[in-house]
Formats: structure tokens, C-alpha cells, sequence
């Protein structure tokens, strides 16, 4: 598939944050301990996941003033949530030169039909994916890299399991198939046949893929590595945990290590408090269910 | 080559897949370099590849790989530097207090392009063997050289491109393309 320089650029950004930890924060000085724990970016938002959760109600991007100052505080990449479909957030993000947005069903949705034409953009997009079909479409629209929606706010790994099971056992279902057969599974999955194409050809999404929701611990981040993500975002579990300091450096030691039980045993100990968690059937709001 | 090269790969964070496919290409045999137990078997040259240049600080640190690898470069093991990797390997940085192995006679400017919306692609020369693409994300170029240092690429008056002895950098990224230039000319400096 021919991609514009720009595509490939911010697919290439993406790259460099593999086998890395993108961790929310929502203070400066949040951000320099995710910095210092070794986060390979950070996402910037005003309240993490499970505030939202616990708070109810509508809720929007970040302040632009909060965000700035947390690009002030670190050199790792920021990144920031806009509501799904809400194109003016995403413009405002631009305007202060955000590294990545990720427009995100953490936040409550602004349009239900329609997602940002994110080919309008210059800067990169990142979307949540519960599956083959819906990662391709936000590819299609122009995201230059996937996470799996998981369920935010839980400390539940269970949704996040899935899907990136799910898109798993979907991708090797369509690289063994006939070359003629993909026609119609384009049509099945409501997704481009040039993209699923390239997945057919490759065995793999065009772009990279990271786990969400629900990671808490270390183990946690070694389970979504060895199911085949690329890296790791760390939304409540850090900074809700008893030792934000101590378990978001263990967090980045497990997704490097991923495959040395070891080493993840080293880092498991003595890490406080995990946060508290919510399991996925005790909850009202089902973000993974946002924007298809 | 008369015989298969083994280079390793630091692999603690970033792009390093893209650079052992690379170098693969170039039938050269690939090490991935995590822990310190990776660094049991003989390797004949060394990548650090693209990514953030303050994790993979810390981990190469906490690792004990750093102190192993320190040794091996100023060793004359032949290294190679990309982006953050370039940072890693600079014995000064403008705008960062922050100092890695800090062996190459160079000073860097970090993200000196400023963020993601400065990222640009563009085809130069280098080292006088012809133009390749060049890919700068949020990249570090160099802002000056020691005397012992020779320049392979520049870009609008920035250094983007340079090696001493047994050390090159790059700030741009050969291995998200296909040309192969720089990595054959990184195996050839390995004796």
C-alpha cells in the first residue's frame, strides 16, 4: 500500500516507543517520575481513568494549560485524549503540538456515527481496538497506531486480554486464507481490502500495537507482551498504586523482560499496594463498548 | 565476507526490530541484547537503536549492562548509534544534564527539531557513497564535532551523520527504510 510520507512518519514515532510504557500522569511532577521510572512517553490528562470512573459525567480533553506544562516537564513524547469524533479537540491538540493524540473512549464519547478524519492531521493518532475490524477502520481513517480498549479504570487485564486474543486469532485466520477469499472477509469486517490486504501479506496490523486497560502490575505488562503486544499503557494502575515510584519502574523492567520470569519475579517484590480494582461485571460503564 | 559476523542489537526499548531485520538482510547473524546473559556469546559489533533515550538509560544502568558494554566500546568494539542511541553515545548534550556512555567526541542537541510535528523525511548524501532516504523523528542532530571526528552527512548546516574510530551515528533512521547503506557501512568496520 502506498502511505504518504507523513502516514509513514507518524507510524515510524510509533516504532520508536516499542517495547516501552506510556504511562498517564496528570501533574509535571507525575510526569518527571514516569520520566525518571523510564516511561517511553507520557499521556497527559487531567484525571486518570478511574477518577473518571468514580466522577461520572461528562468528560472532556484536558486543559490545554495543564497539558502544556507537562510538555515543559519532561523530553519523552506527550501524548493527549480527545473525545471520539470531536475534530476540534484534536485541532487544539495540534495547535500546542501534543506527539500523539489518542482519541479515546475514556472520554466521553462527542459524536456516536462518526470518528475524526484523522488523514486531516499532520500530528499522529492512536486508537483503541476491540478487534481486527475496528483497528482497521481506525486505520483507515488514518490512526498510525492501535492500543486494545481493555476496559480503563479497573485494574481488570481481563478485556484487554481479549481483545488482543481476539485480533490474534483474527489476523492468523486472514493470512491463511486464499489470496481470492479476502474480498469477501473486507466485506465481513466492514474494512478496507487494501488493508486487510497488507495484513494478509504481512501477518501482522500496518501499525504498531500496544495493550490498555486494566494493566496493573508487572505481570500484567509481561502477559500483554507475550500475547503479542508491542508495548504497554499504564492508565491507573500507577499512579493509584500504593509506590507510583517503585511500580512504574518495575512496570518498564517487565515489559524489557517480558520473557525472563526471573527478572519479573525480582521486579513483583515488595511493589505496596496495587490499586484496588474494579472487576468488569461490578461496573455500570462499559468504555470498550465506545466508538465501533 | 569471509565469515558471519554476530552484532548485537540493544533491545531494552525502541525500534531494534527494524534494525536486526536490517541487518539480517545484510546476512549478518543477530543477537538481541537484553539482559547481561545476552552478552555471553562473542559479538563482533553493537546497535543502539531508536527509542527514548532516558529509558533505555536507566535500563541499560539497572541491567548492569551498561557497565559491561562501556568497556567493549572503548575496546574498539565497532558501535552504531541511532537517534537516541546517538545521544547515548555523546560525550555532551546541549540541553540535557543528563550523560550515558559519553564516549564519542561530540555535543548533541535532544529533539532538536523540535516535537512530532517536526519530523520530516528528506534524501542527502551520505559519507560520499550517494543519496539515501533519511527519516528524523523528534531527532537529536549535532551541533559540533571533536577533531577527530568525520562528518558523513549534514543537513541545513546540522550534523546528522558521523564516526569516530570505531563509533558512527546517525540521527535520521536507515532502518525504517529499505536502503541498507549505512548498516553495510557500519559492517565495514568491523576488522
Amino acid at each position: 500500500m502506498i502511505i504518504s510520507e507523513q502516514v509513514k512518519l507518524n507510524r515510524d514515532l510509533a516504532k520508536m516507543l516499542k517495547g516501552g510504557v506510556i504511562m498517564d500522569v496528570t501533574t509535571p511532577d507525575q510526569a518527571r517520575i514516569a520520566e525518571e521510572a523510564g516511561a517511553c512517553a507520557v499521556m497527559a490528562l487531567e484525571r486518570i481513568p478511574a477518577d473518571i470512573r468514580q466522577a461520572g459525567g461528562i468528560s472532556r480533553m484536558s486543559d490545554p494549560k495543564m497539558i502544556k506544562n507537562i510538555q515543559a516537564a519532561v523530553s519523552i513524547p506527550v501524548m493527549a485524549k480527545c473525545r471520539i469524533g470531536h475534530f476540534v479537540e484534536a485541532q487544539i491538540l495540534e495547535a500546542i503540538e501534543i506527539d500523539y493524540i489518542d482519541e479515546s473512549e475514556v472520554l466521553s464519547p462527542a459524536d456516536d456515527i462518526y470518528h475524526i478524519d484523522k488523514t486531516m492531521f499532520k500530528v499522529p493518532f492512536v486508537c483503541g481496538a476491540r478487534n481486527l475490524g475496528e483497528a482497521l477502520r481506525r486505520i483507515a481513517e488514518g490512526a498510525t497506531m492501535i492500543r486494545t480498549k481493555g476496559e480503563p479504570g479497573t485494574g481488570d487485564v481481563i478485556q484487554a486480554v481479549r481483545h488482543l486474543r481476539a485480533m490474534n486469532a483474527e489476523i492468523s485466520r486472514v493470512r491463511s486464507m486464499r489470496k481470492d477469499e479476502i474480498f469477501e472477509a473486507a466485506k465481513e469486517l466492514q474494512v478496507s481490502y487494501e488493508l486487510l490486504l497488507s495484513v494478509h501479506e504481512e501477518g501482522r496490523l500496518p501499525v504498531v500495537n500496544f495493550a490498555a486497560g486494566g494493566v496493573a502490575t508487572p505481570a500484567d505488562a509481561s502477559l500483554m507482551m507475550q500475547l503479542g503486544a508491542e508495548g504497554v499503557f499504564v492508565g491507573s494502575g500507577i499512579f493509584k498504586s500504593g509506590d507510583p515510584k517503585r511500580r512504574a519502574a518495575a512496570i518498564v523492567k517487565a515489559v524489557t523482560n517480558y520473557m525472563d520470569p526471573k527478572i519479573l519475579a525480582e521486579v513483583s517484590e515488595d511493589l505496596g499496594e496495587a490499586m484496588v480494582g474494579i472487576n468488569e461485571n461490578e461496573i455500570a460503564v462499559l468504555m470498550a463498548e465506545r466508538g465501533k | 565476507m569471509d565469515r558471519i559476523f554476530t552484532v548485537g542489537v540493544v533491545a531494552v526499548q525502541g525500534a531494534f526490530e527494524e534494525h536486526c531485520s536490517a541487518l539480517r538482510k545484510l546476512g549478518v547473524s543477530v543477537k538481541e541484547i537484553r539482559s547481561a546473559s545476552d552478552l555471553s556469546i562473542k559479538i563482533d559489533g553493537i546497535v543502539f537503536p531508536g527509542g527514548e533515550s532516558t529509558a533505555q538509560g536507566k535500563l541499560l544502568r539497572e541491567s548492569g549492562l551498561f557497565d559491561m558494554i562501556l568497556p567493549m566500546i572503548k575496546g574498539g568494539l565497532p558501535v552504531y548509534g541511532t537517534c537516541a542511541g546517538m545521544v547515548l553515545l555523546a560525550k555532551r548534550i546541549e540541553n540535557d544534564d543528563r550523560r550515558h556512555f559519553a564516549v564519542m567526541d561530540i555535543t548533541v542537541k535532544r529533539n532538536a527539531y523540535g516535537r512530532q510535528l517536526g519530523s520530516f523525511m528528506t534524501t542527502g548524501d551520505f559519507g560520499g557513497l550517494g543519496d539515501i532516504p533519511m527519516y528524523f523523528i523528534r531527532a537529536p542532530y549535532i551541533s559540533s564535532v571533536g577533531k577527530d571526528v568525520v562528518v558523513l552527512s549534514s543537513e541545513h548546516g546540522a550534523i546528522t551523520a558521523a564516526r569516530e574510530a570505531n563509533m558512527l551515528v546517525t540521527s535520521f533512521h536507515p532502518e525504517v527504510t529499505d536502503d541498507l547503506t549505512v548498516h553495510s557501512y557500519f559492517l565495514s568496520m568491523i576488522p
